[in-house]
């Protein structure tokens, strides 16, 4: 992003968005220690257990949602995307954070199964992890 | 190893003044907390300060030194943060250094400047306390954050608005009489249920309000107490701190704290009672769904059995346990970086007998706990009356 208040374009963040460009390409991963124990990067270091091999395995095609709320009153970055669906959705070993798309919070439950690709947010043109109905 | 004595606290009142500085706000709880204490600046060996968004809010970082010389201080002074449980930080490593030995007078405290942000920029500010990279880039906020964890807990355990909303109106009561809240309001349960939307199930009196404040506490060793013939019935006898990992996401449970489980248990331990000796507690119950985390956690309900206990009368100030009488954060306000040093005073002037609620206080040990971020840090303390 970059703006006439001279705001500088983000910086590239690697291994957050290494694994953006994955999602958005079919090949979502987390990173997984000898002990099955699942994080997601940047991350050198087990945080369950401190082991330090860390393998990238495929991210499950679907999670489930496991908790969601509709934020009506948003941080600057967000203020033309509100309202919007925020949400935490299982995908076994790892939980995302997502926004939710092609879906209203009344449309959702706790349990309802998504699949999670890249979003675009309104307000500042970035890319937001999205969750949409299976 | 000596025990720890409140000699005197202060706080400025809690509320809206964008137009005051943070150092003009410590410098005013300082000034009361030495006039409570009766004890000479020039014996302070340290400030332990706590703050969290300064270089936002005020464009200033290295505020220890500045809040030494805003609180007439010569002594080193050093600045914790640790989100909203920074200044409950800041009064653990004084109470740890006054036991080793290390200091006999310290002042602790906090201050936050945050109405001059305004509702955006504040959100924006509080939102730096959840994890930017997994959290703040997929739009969550503070009130969001609280609000999944609400949802999940009414989705593992049951409850309702209607719960929540029972603590919104007791904590009202509580601070009404009490002239340092920044409400001092009686809400109805109609009232809470009514009120517009934030990040549902949470509405706006879910939430504690903006909030300019400071808060400070000398704390002495028993030995200068008592060389000093100070008048300090109050202690501090128990702390505890945990913590958890930093993204909701990535914790064992979304409807439970265990950072402040584990909290508790060490300042039990470290007090020799347990959750059942407890009179009264200052509980950090920035959201109504905190308070419900905060009573589990620090094992006074069960998980699932803390949602309706504002409702039946439990913790409300005729109850057998009273919580937040001063008003608690919902009420009195949440000056981010003054809020644990505030419960503390709180719980002072409530078991020396010199709060408005004091006469509410069914016996002589209280708790207060502190959480930063959405409970990835907490700090836990006792305080009693001594005999
Ligand atoms: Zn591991």
């Amino acid at each position: 992003m970059s703006d006439e208040s001279g705001e500088a374009d983000r910086v590239r963040d690697e291994g957050f968005d290494d694994f953006l460009d994955a999602i958005e390409s079919g090949e979502g991963f987390y990173l997984e220690c000898p002990e099955g124990h699942g994080s997601l990067p940047p991350r050198r270091v087990c945080p369950h257990c401190g082991a330090t091999d860390l393998e990238h395995v495929a991210l499950p095609e679907t999670g489930e949602i496991e908790t969601y709320t509709t934020v009506h009153v948003a941080a600057p970055e967000f203020a033309d995307d509100a309202p919007y669906v925020t949400a935490v959705a299982d995908f076994g070993a790892v939980r995302l954070t997502g926004q939710l798309r092609e879906l209203d919070a009344g449309e959702l439950d706790v349990g309802t199964e998504v699949t999670v690709g890249i979003g675009e947010s309104e307000t500042a043109d970035e890319r937001v992890l999205a969750f949409r109905p299976r | 190893m000596t025990g720890v004595r409140v000699a005197g606290v202060g706080l400025t009142h809690f509320g809206k003044h964008p137009e005051r500085t943070g150092r003009d706000l410590f410098a005013e709880a300082s000034q009361r907390a030495f006039e409570d204490a009766g004890v000479p600046r020039a014996d302070v060996e340290q400030l332990n300060y706590g703050n969290f968004m300064g270089e936002l809010s005020e464009h200033q970082g290295h505020q220890g030194p500045l809040m030494a010389e805003a609180a007439g201080l010569t002594a080193p002074a050093t600045r914790y943060e640790s989100a909203c449980a920074s200044s409950g930080v800041a009064v653990r490593e004084a109470v740890k250094d006054i036991r080793n030995g290390e200091a006999d007078v310290t002042l602790v405290g906090g201050a936050e400047r945050m109405n001059n942000l305004g509702t955006a920029g504040t959100t924006e500010a509080l939102a730096i306390a959840a994890d930017d990279l997994y959290e703040v880039r997929a739009g969550m906020t503070f009130p969001a954050a609280y609000a999944l964890m609400a949802r999940a807990y009414f989705d593992k355990y049951g409850g309702s608005g209607e719960d929540l909303a029972e603590i919104a109106v007791k904590n009202h009561d509580n601070a009404l009489d009490n002239e340092f809240a920044q409400f001092q309001r009686a809400i109805t349960v109609e009232d809470a249920l009514d009120a517009p939307t934030i990040a549902d199930p949470l509405g706006l009196y879910d939430a504690c309000p903006i909030t300019d404040g400071a808060s400070a506490a000398v704390l002495v060793s028993d030995e200068y107490a008592e060389e000093h013939d100070l008048d300090a019935p109050v202690s501090v006898t128990g702390t505890g701190q945990g913590g958890d990992k930093m993204a909701l996401q990535d914790r064992q449970f979304l409807a439970r704290t265990p950072a402040a489980e584990r909290a508790a248990e060490e300042a039990y331990d470290d007090a020799g009672i347990g959750p059942r000796d407890v009179s009264v507690a200052e509980v950090h119950d920035c959201f109504t769904i905190a308070e419900v985390l905060a009573l589990e956690a620090l094992d006074f309900y069960a998980p699932g059995e803390g949602i309706g206990a504002a409702a039946r009368g439990e913790t409300t100030r005729d109850g057998d346990r009273p919580v937040n009488l001063s008003g608690g954060l919902k009420a009195k306000g949440h000056p981010v970086g003054a809020t644990g040093t505030s419960q503390v005073v709180e719980m002072t002037r409530l078991l020396r007998g010199d709060h408005p609620n004091s006469d509410a206080v069914p016996g002589p040990v209280g708790v207060t706990h502190n959480a930063g971020g959405t409970v990835a840090s907490t700090t836990v303390h006792v305080l009693e009356v001594e005999e």
